[in-house]
């Protein structure tokens, strides 16, 4: 004995179907919520997912970011009060010994991060300049537009050269080439060797500046030579009077040659800290921890919205059972008199299980379509990305096919169950 | 010797209905032979419609055997009758029992669905019937849309379908007027007199005498079993 032709029993269940539209439409809403929940959830998820997971892979997993941060000043009163300058934050020493111990460091990049004005000819703007070492472009990954970076011999002669950021040289410079036009930054001159491209999004955060994040306006200069000119002592006037800074290092990002042995490094690097500062008067970011902790994130994010989906669907699937039990009790004659005729059990399963499949598989397709449509329209509406991944599609549309078929086998067995005389003359 | 299309030996059917024990059929022994038009006649409860289900394979005998052209099929499975059902059995039933969202046509394909038999075959034979039942401008109405009569005649197109060797009728014109179950009668009558094996259980003696042998059941025994007019095969 062979099964009936599938493409009868799909026309016969579609016959079928049609007879209760309204019903069948109101049970397929139930997959078409389901699914669309879960695609449209997933896509967000993901999208939010991988925004973060990009962020954080710019800093550079190798990596370790230490900062300076100011302590407020009720807690630094009793050494600094009577001292009109603040100092605080990462010291020379402390670079010193992180080169020394931190086992597997590749390299250390020095940074300080000041503000002044910049200016060419009449043109002027205070922005960030950075002093720092050759490394910098390394660990950071800017791409190089135009000349070249700093370089080792800029750092040893303490050249007075500088590289701008590709917004800076086109405000500044509107018209001209920048390269090799000299640059006063708080009246010392530059030299401009080099323009680098645009900052990746979220790589430095923006200091309530209202340029578009991303476009580099920075002033990279080499340490060198701001020492030799500035020293580390940073003033800055302001009405009614101006406030001194001595903070030997503003950044320093530590490179680490292998992400396994980034926990051991920022352990030592948190130990020389502990023993040089009596307050804690910085911060460590890892990011490859922040990596572990997105992904941690990540998993339960997708635990929690797949427990909701998984409800929903089930909600459906329930409907569905529901739905073709009504069906079952209502046909039992059709039943009977379908086996009377000569339909077998496994007929009468099929019969029934492909109303269920058909249900749901175009429950399910619309679901997918609707589910594709709202992450794009609230990728539209709000800009949050939103990721449409295949496997989502695939995820929701198994599970709500599997879920229904097996709500649906348990009404189908029931009318192939049933015994055609009491079918037959069932009212 | 012609072989009989029906054969029960010892049939015996019963009932377990709660803790009461119900004998629907106490051992009969029944021959009914190709082209023979036969009528059970019985109260109701006196085992007649059980005797068509054991009959048309719907239900298994609870001892003896029933041999339905030669070949024993007592023992067989759920599938196997069903299978039996669609190829040799023609079902004519007193409420028509046509499915009511099919249309004629579809209604008079449903058992060569079962069979198998393709879409334009299935539609030509079925085509060819409802013609013969004079239904050929009705092929695409609903049952919901027909007479009575026509139901019927639907649903004996349908037996038909399959050529079955034995038609079986439950009270066919116990739903219609006079009139219209005297035309069913005479298509029956037509039918037998092609050849086609039928037995027909009915409470009506004016049918019974259309049949050449009448069969009555009580309580479960056949009380009488004769031949009108016509001598037993």
């Amino acid at each position: 004995m062979t099964t009936l032709p599938l493409i009868r029993m799909v026309k016969l269940a579609v016959k079928n179907l049609s007879q209760y539209k309204l019903r069948a439409g109101l049970t397929m809403l139930g997959i078409i919520f389901g699914v669309c929940s879960v695609v449209a959830m997933l896509s967000v998820g993901e999208g939010a997912n991988r925004e973060i997971q990009e962020k954080i892979q710019r800093m550079g997993s190798n990596n370790i970011l230490i900062k300076s941060v100011k302590v407020p000043k009720d807690e630094t009163s009793t050494e600094t009060s009577r001292s009109m300058i603040a100092s605080y934050g990462l010291t020379y020493k402390d670079a010193q010994q992180f080169s020394q111990y931190i086992p597997n460091l590749k390299a250390s990049t020095p940074m300080k991060v000041l503000r002044y004005d910049v200016q060419y000819k009449a043109r002027k703007l205070q922005t960030d300049v950075i002093a720092t070492t050759p490394w910098f472009l390394r660990v950071q990954h800017y791409r190089m537009m135009r000349g070249r970076f700093l370089t080792s011999s800029d750092m040893e002669f303490g050249s007075p050269v500088c590289v701008i950021g590709s917004r800076l040289a086109r405000i500044l410079f509107a018209g001209y080439d920048p390269i090799g036009k000299t640059l006063n930054i708080d009246h010392d001159a530059y030299t401009v060797v080099g323009i680098v491209g645009d900052i990746a999004q979220g790589e430095l955060p923006p200091q309530g500046e209202l340029w578009l994040e991303g476009e580099n306006q920075n002033v990279y200069i080499p340490l060198r030579t701001y020492l030799n000119k500035r020293g580390d002592l940073f003033a800055q006037w302001s009405e009614g009077g101006g406030t001194f800074e001595k903070i030997e290092l503003h950044e320093l990002i530590l490179t680490i040659d292998k992400q396994e042995n980034v926990i051991r490094a920022v352990d030592t690097a948190r130990r020389i800290l502990r023993k040089n500062h009596k307050v804690e008067d910085y911060s460590i970011v890892v990011p490859f921890e922040l990596i572990r902790q997105a992904r941690e994130t990540r998993r339960l994010f997708n635990i929690v919205l797949g427990s909701i989906a998984a409800i929903s669907l089930i909600v459906g699937g329930i409907g569905i059972m529901n739905i073709m039990l009504a069906t079952v009790s209502e046909r039992t004659r059709e039943i009977g008199i379908r086996r009377a005729l000569g339909a077998r059990r496994q007929d009468i399963v099929m019969q029934f299980l492909m109303e269920t499949l058909i249900l749901s598989l175009s429950g399910g397709m619309i679901g997918l379509v609707f589910g594709a449509l709202i992450p794009l329209m609230i990728t539209a509406v709000t800009g949050v990305q939103t990721v449409l991944t295949f496997s989502s599609f695939a995820i929701a549309f198994t599970v709500s096919v599997t879920v229904s078929v097996v709500f649906g086998i348990y009404p189908a067995h029931r009318a192939a169950q049933m015994d055609p005389i009491e079918a037959l003359r069932h009212e | 010797m012609r072989v009989p299309i029906v054969e029960l030996k010892g049939a015996s059917k019963e009932y377990v209905n709660g803790s009461l024990r119900v004998t629907a059929l106490r051992e009969i022994d029944l021959q009914i032979f190709p082209g023979e038009y036969a009528v059970i006649m019985g109260a109701s409860g006196s085992g007649k419609s059980t005797l068509l289900n054991l009959l048309g394979c719907l239900d298994h005998l609870s001892k003896g055997d029933y041999l339905l052209g030669g070949e024993n099929i007592s023992q067989f499975s759920d599938d196997q009758l069903s299978d039996i059902r669609s190829r040799r059995i023609g079902f004519i039933f007193q409420s028509y029992n046509l499915i009511p969202q099919l249309n004629v046509l579809e209604n008079i394909e449903v058992p060569l669905f079962y069979q198998g038999v393709s879409e334009a075959e299935a539609a030509e034979r079925a085509g060819a019937l409802a013609e013969r039942m004079g239904l050929a401008d009705r092929l695409k109405h609903k049952p919901m849309e027909l007479s009575g009569g026509q139901q019927q005649r639907v649903a004996i197109a349908r037996s038909l379908v399959c050529d079955p060797i034995l038609m079986l009728a439950d009270e066919p014109t116990g739903n219609l007027d006079s009139k219209t179950g005297n035309e069913i009668l005479e298509l029956i009558d037509e039918l037998n007199a092609e050849g086609k094996t039928i037995v027909m259980v009915t409470h009506d003696d004016d049918i019974a005498h259309r049949a050449q042998r009448v069969v009555c059941f009580r309580d479960g025994e056949i009380i009488s079993n004769d031949w009108n007019g016509a001598s037993a095969p």
